[in-house]
Order: structure tokens, then sequence, then C-alpha cells
């Protein structure tokens, strides 16, 4: 099988969002010594590319959008150690940390982002649903983060996104990691009322608002 | 005379209904749900349940599902304000309520989404109050001029203060349910008036999938203990928080509301629960939550049927539109989903006002469709045969002009047999014309100001206002709001 023939099949793998084969083929390009970085940019990313085109297209839904992110996700986890291990620095889009506020237990919309945004080659770290506003600033903290993203669906947990840039004022840490607010109940006038760096409409949309955010 | 058939929507063949019932009580007794409240924990543990302590996971037995259903009442009485109008929900009985909870209002002026504050609260439970085909209000507006810690508590005491009828309502927080069920008890005079005649629902929704928060989990406790119906509410998104097909979220919808059911009769056997929901076909384009879908709808007409298959009380969220203004879509999507809960023999049905997935509460809206629901309160009464013979005596004496309008019998009947609603057009067009070419939002808006000039405010006696104030006052001030926001009257 030439290169170019493996590198198509990672490809329809992601777009047919076939989970099995895109983990196999990740396997089979580490026991066969592939070039993990071009298997990554020229196989698994313009599949996930391709998958944004038909989304774009009203080709693809949510279903289709969801599964081949994860695909992704689990095709680079077995990637990642083996970069590790051979030093090959993983061209990371941005450091994110990401959780549904305090009080709020609908995480459905913030599972959807999370999964785009790996797919889309950030870190994330997914603190899940119901998280304690200290704690996505000290996780932010601990790895760094570029960005941190507050989902809500409730309007009466929206205002946890509020308290939480009041307490990286308090902190002094205003500034230092940008901060991108979404959820069913939130717009753009409200992240411009509590001063969040960013707003995302949906999942889509997320990618391009946290890579505006992260090279600003 | 031969019985008047109600007409009536069943969805479901006697077979499904029993294979969706089968499959939830094998979920509950295998993977059973999560409940995040250790009260709740402690009934089950109590009741002989197997209790993982560390996953706070419950898996329940049918024995304990069979018992907790024989236990609950197959229906129940709301009662209004002053304890004398009388509500039966249960059977087939129909009542409209309005929609909660809007996290903003439309404003009349410029038809756009705005936030909420007390006088609109107080403008949307008068109208409530006066709308003819609404029965119960509903805590439908969230009020931005208090602290959002006890917006759940102030929605009630706005509510209670401008409007008779009985209320929908629930808690934002575990704290709330006590200055909730303390305004109740000082509108009946004692706990037990209060739970001889109750004034409001609560509503307690499980987190899909198949868990159920600490604060709802709770509500349901608390509200069991005093007496307060609870009022399931099961939202699963299909294909996103529960199974894509209608028949998979079915199946979740009544292992959810079945759970929350035990819990409350854990908490006190005989307990008044409702089995209720706000299910949604969930968009997988848009990634939201469409309450006007036909789907939508479909699995609300469904869970109804099979909680009238259990003998229980039913609610739905129905009757509600996802357009953003009082346009075709508002109208239509309200008019099929009202149209559907009542040929579903609803009790209780939250809609009327809503907008944009239950974001948006609109005044105008509200009195446009207290007439869909005059609407189908008409058809749920049926066909009924007034005399014997039908027609035959009307003819008896037939002859070329014959005519019916000054006919007694014509006089006798037409009020009974045909409605007369105010703001639907039934205008000729020059008329319409000559009445400067109004829509329907254009009247609407002119007849949401009339009546609330025409209908002073309900308020109840000087002592339970005081009373009211009070309870309110010092929930707000407990929670670091030194006043409440005045209150103008007209």
């Amino acid at each position: 099988m030439s290169n170019e023939e493996f590198l198509s099949m990672v490809k329809k793998a992601i777009i047919e969002g076939n989970k099995d084969d895109a983990k196999q083929l990740a396997q089979r390009a580490i026991s066969e010594e592939m070039d993990l970085n071009e298997v990554i940019e020229q196989g698994y990313i313009l599949g996930i590319k391709e998958v944004g085109r038909l989304w774009e297209e009203g080709e693809y839904f949510l279903p289709e959008l969801i599964t081949s992110a994860e695909c992704m996700k689990a095709a680079m986890e077995i990637m990642k150690p083996e970069l590790e291990k051979a030093h090959i620095d993983m061209r990371s889009a941005g450091k994110i940390v990401i959780g549904t506020v305090e009080g709020d237990i609908h995480d459905i919309g913030k599972n959807l982002v999370s999964s785009i945004l790996s797919a889309n080659g950030f870190d994330v770290v997914d603190l899940g649903a119901d998280v304690k506003l200290d704690q996505f600033i000290e996780k932010a903290d601990e790895v760094n983060a570029d960005l941190i993203c507050l989902s809500a669906l409730l309007t009466t947990t929206m205002t946890g996104q509020r308290k939480l840039i009041e307490r990286l004022k308090e902190k002094g840490l205003y500034g230092r990691f940008k901060v991108m607010v979404g959820g069913a109940p939130v717009n753009q006038k409200w992240a411009d009322d509590i001063g969040a760096d960013g707003y995302s409409e949906n999942a889509l949309t997320a990618v391009g608002a946290a890579k505006k955010l992260v090279e600003k | 005379m031969i019985k008047t058939r109600r007409p009536k929507l069943e969805l479901l063949s006697n077979e499904l209904i029993q294979k969706i019932i089968d499959e939830a009580y094998i979920i509950l007794e295998n993977q059973g749900v999560f409940i995040e409240n250790e009260e709740a924990l402690d009934l089950f543990r109590e009741a002989g349940m197997n209790v993982d302590t560390s996953s706070q996971r419950v898996r329940i037995t049918a024995k304990l599902i069979e018992n907790s259903l024989s236990s609950t009442p197959p229906s129940l009485k709301m009662y209004d304000r002053d304890g004398e109008i009388e509500y039966l929900l249960g059977g087939d009985e129909v009542h409209f309520a309005t929609g909660s909870v809007a996290v903003t209002i439309l404003d009349s002026e410029t038809q756009q989404e705005r936030k909420a504050v007390t006088d609109d609260l107080i403008r949307f439970a008068r109208l409530a109050d006066c709308l003819e085909f609404l029965h119960f209000q509903s805590t439908g507006i969230l009020s931005t001029d208090v602290s959002e810690i006890v917006s759940d508590s102030y929605r009630l005491y706005i509510g209670l203060l401008f409007s008779k009828k009985p209320i929908v309502t629930g808690t934002f927080r575990v704290e709330g349910f006590e200055p909730m069920h303390r305004m109740l008890v000082a509108i009946r005079g004692s706990e037990k008036n209060l739970a001889e005649k109750p004034l409001a629902i609560f509503d307690a929704c499980p987190s899909p999938p198949l868990k159920w928060s600490n604060l709802t989990a709770q509500s349901l406790i608390d509200s069991a203990r005093v007496g307060i119906p609870s009022e399931l509410i099961s939202m699963g998104m299909t294909g996103a928080t529960a199974p894509i097909t209608i028949a998979g979220t079915l199946v979740q919808h009544v292992a959810e509301n079945l759970s929350g059911l035990v819990i409350c009769q854990l908490a006190k056997k005989g307990a008044p629960v409702i089995f209720g929901g706000c299910p949604v076909s969930f968009d997988m384009r848009k990634g939201t939550t469409p309450i006007g879908a036909i789907e939508t709808m479909m699995i609300d007409s469904a869970y109804t049927q099979i909680g009238k298959h259990f003998n229980l009380p039913t609610h739905s969220y129905m009757g509600m539109s996802d357009a953003k203004i009082n346009d075709a879509q508002g109208g239509f999507e309200t008019g099929i989903g009202a149209i559907l809960a009542a040929l579903s023999g609803l009790n209780v049905i939250s809609g009327a006002g809503i907008l944009d997935f239950i974001r948006c509460q609109s005044l105008e809206k509200l009195v446009i469709d207290n007439e869909i629901c005059g609407m189908a309160y008409r058809l749920i009464d049926g066909i009924a045969q007034r005399d014997d013979p039908i027609a035959l005596d009307l003819f008896k004496d037939f002859a070329a002009d014959t005519q019916f309008l000054s006919m007694p019998h014509t006089r006798k009947w037409y009020r009974e047999e045909h409605t007369f609603p105010k703001l639907i057009d039934r205008d000729p067009y020059d008329i319409w014309v000559s009445k400067g070419r109004k829509s329907i939002t254009a009247r609407a808006k002119e007849e949401v100001e009339n009546l609330l000039q025409k209908n002073p405010p309900p308020l109840p006696d000087k002592e339970i206002q005081k009373a009211l104030r009070e309870i309110m006052l010092s929930d707000a001030q407990r929670n670091g709001m030194p006043s409440l926001p005045e209150i103008s009257l007209p």
C-alpha cells in the first residue's frame, strides 16, 4: 500500500466516523514507524477539515460531526505517547479548560464544544458539569491554559460566568487567561456585559473564536 | 340522548405502551438512576434498595415501583387563592396554564426580547388572572431587578399577590423551598389547610439521562412531606440526552418519571404526583431544542397516554412556539400544540405566551393563546345531541322561506354550540381596512392594555399582603438584598 493510499484510508475513517478504523490506522502508523506528523497533518486533520466542510454544506448534521470528532480524539490519544517519546512537539492550537458552571448539570452543549475543539487540535481539559468557579481557575493555573471556556444552560447559572470573571479580577488573573462563554441563554451582549473575551454561538463557531482568542 | 363522544388522540397501541413500560422497569432495575441527594438515598436504603454509595446510584425493583404507583393518588384537586374554585386534575380534565419559565419578555413596543423586571411580572400575573381560558397561572418570567438567588421565591411572591389562580412553580435552590412554602401557608392559614387545598404545583426536572440532582430530589421530598403536588418534568433531548427514536425517548421518560414518583412516595406515602415532562426533538442541525416540532408534540402526547395508563394526573409543556416574534409560526406551532394537548386529555398544559424555546414570554401572545385555548376547549367538548329528535322538529313547517335565525331553537343553543373569539379576525375585508388593517399582534397589544385597565389587581387581604411581604423581605435580606423593588399599583 502506498503512503497516499494509507493517508486516504485515514481520512476516510474520520469522514465516515469509523472509530475502530481510526484507532487501528493510528496503531499501524506507529508499528510501521511512519512519519506521524505527516499522518496527522495529511490524514487525520484533512479528514476533520472535510467533515467541517460537509457540515458547512448542510450535508453533515451533529451526529456525524460529533462521531468524527470522537474518532479523531481516540486516534490522537494512541499517537500522543509516541509523539512525546520522539520529542515531536505536537503543534497544539492552544490549551483550553472547559466546563459547565456551578449549579448547572446540563452539559450536552459543552460536550459538543469540547469534542470539536479537541478534534481541531486544541488541548482540552474538560472539567465536566456543575464545576466550582475556583476549580476553573486552579486548573487553568495548573496547566497554564490559554483559554477558559464556560458553558451555562440555565439563566440562573449563567451568572456564574460573570462571577468567574470577577473572581479572576480579584485574584489579579484577569487577562492572563482569555475567557470564552457560551450556552443557550448566552449571547454576545451578555459576553460584552460581563467582560468576557469571546462568545460562541455553537460548537463550530467555537473553533474559529477560540483560535482568534489564542492568537491575540 | 346519545352520550357525547369526547374526541381523543391516542398515538400508542397498548402493545407498544406495555413494551415501553417493560423496558423502563428493566432499566430502573438493572442500570438504575443517579440521585445526588443523601436524604433520597437514605430513603432508598430504608426501602431495601441496592444503593451504590460512592456513585450515588440506585437500582429500583419492580415491586417498589408497583407499590409506589399504587399509593399515588390517581387524581388531585387544586384550588384558587380564595380556596373556592376547584380544579380537578385526573382523567381527561384539561387545564391550560401560562408557560414557564421565560428569561426574557417580548417588549410590547419594540417586539424585541428584553430582560424582565417586577412590573412585567405584575402585568403577566394580572393578565393570567383575567384570561378566561387559562385556568392556572405560572411563575412564568424571571425578574432581573432582584438578586438572582431569590428569583424563585420572588416570582411566586408576585404571582400570589397579583393573581388568584392556582400556580405552577418550583425552586432554583434547596433553601428556596422554605420561604415559598411559608408564603403558601400564609395564604391558606395553616399547613393543614394548604395540604387539603393545594394552591401551587412544584416542578422538578430530572437531568437526562436518568439522574436527579440534589436540588430536584430535595424538591420532591420537601413537597411530598407537606402535600404540595410535584410535577415530574423529564426532559430528554432525542439523540442527545435521550435515545434518538421517539419510542426510545419514551422508555427513558417513563424510567425517569417513575424514579421521581418513587422518591415522592418514599418521602410520604400518598403524596400527590403529576406525570409530566418537557422532552424535545433535538435539532441535529442547529443543536437547538424545538418545542414547536411535531415530533416534540408526539412525544408529549405519547407519554401522556402512558401516564394515563398508570392512572396518574398528567402534565406537559405544549402549545408554545420557537418563533421569535408573534408571526405565523408563533401561531401555528402554538395552535397545533394546544389542540393536540387537549385531544391528549392532558390535565395541566404549560405553554401560553411562550416563544423562542421557552426563553421568552409575550403578553400579546398570552392573549392570543387564550383564544387558541378557547378553541381547544370547544373541540374537546365534542358534538352533542342537544335535542331528541335532533332536527326533525325544526323542519316540521319547512317551506321555501324557512330560515333559522329567528327560531327559538337557535337562540337557545347558539351560545352553547359556538364560541365567539374577541381577537381572531372575522371581519369582512372592508371593515378590517376601516379599522386600520391591524394584525392580530396589534389587536392583542390593545387588548393587553384594555384588560389591565378594566380589571383592577386582585390583591389579597392587607394582612396576607403584609405576611407575604415579610416572608419575601426576610428571604431577600438573608441573601444580601436589603429591600424589595417598589410595587406601583395602578
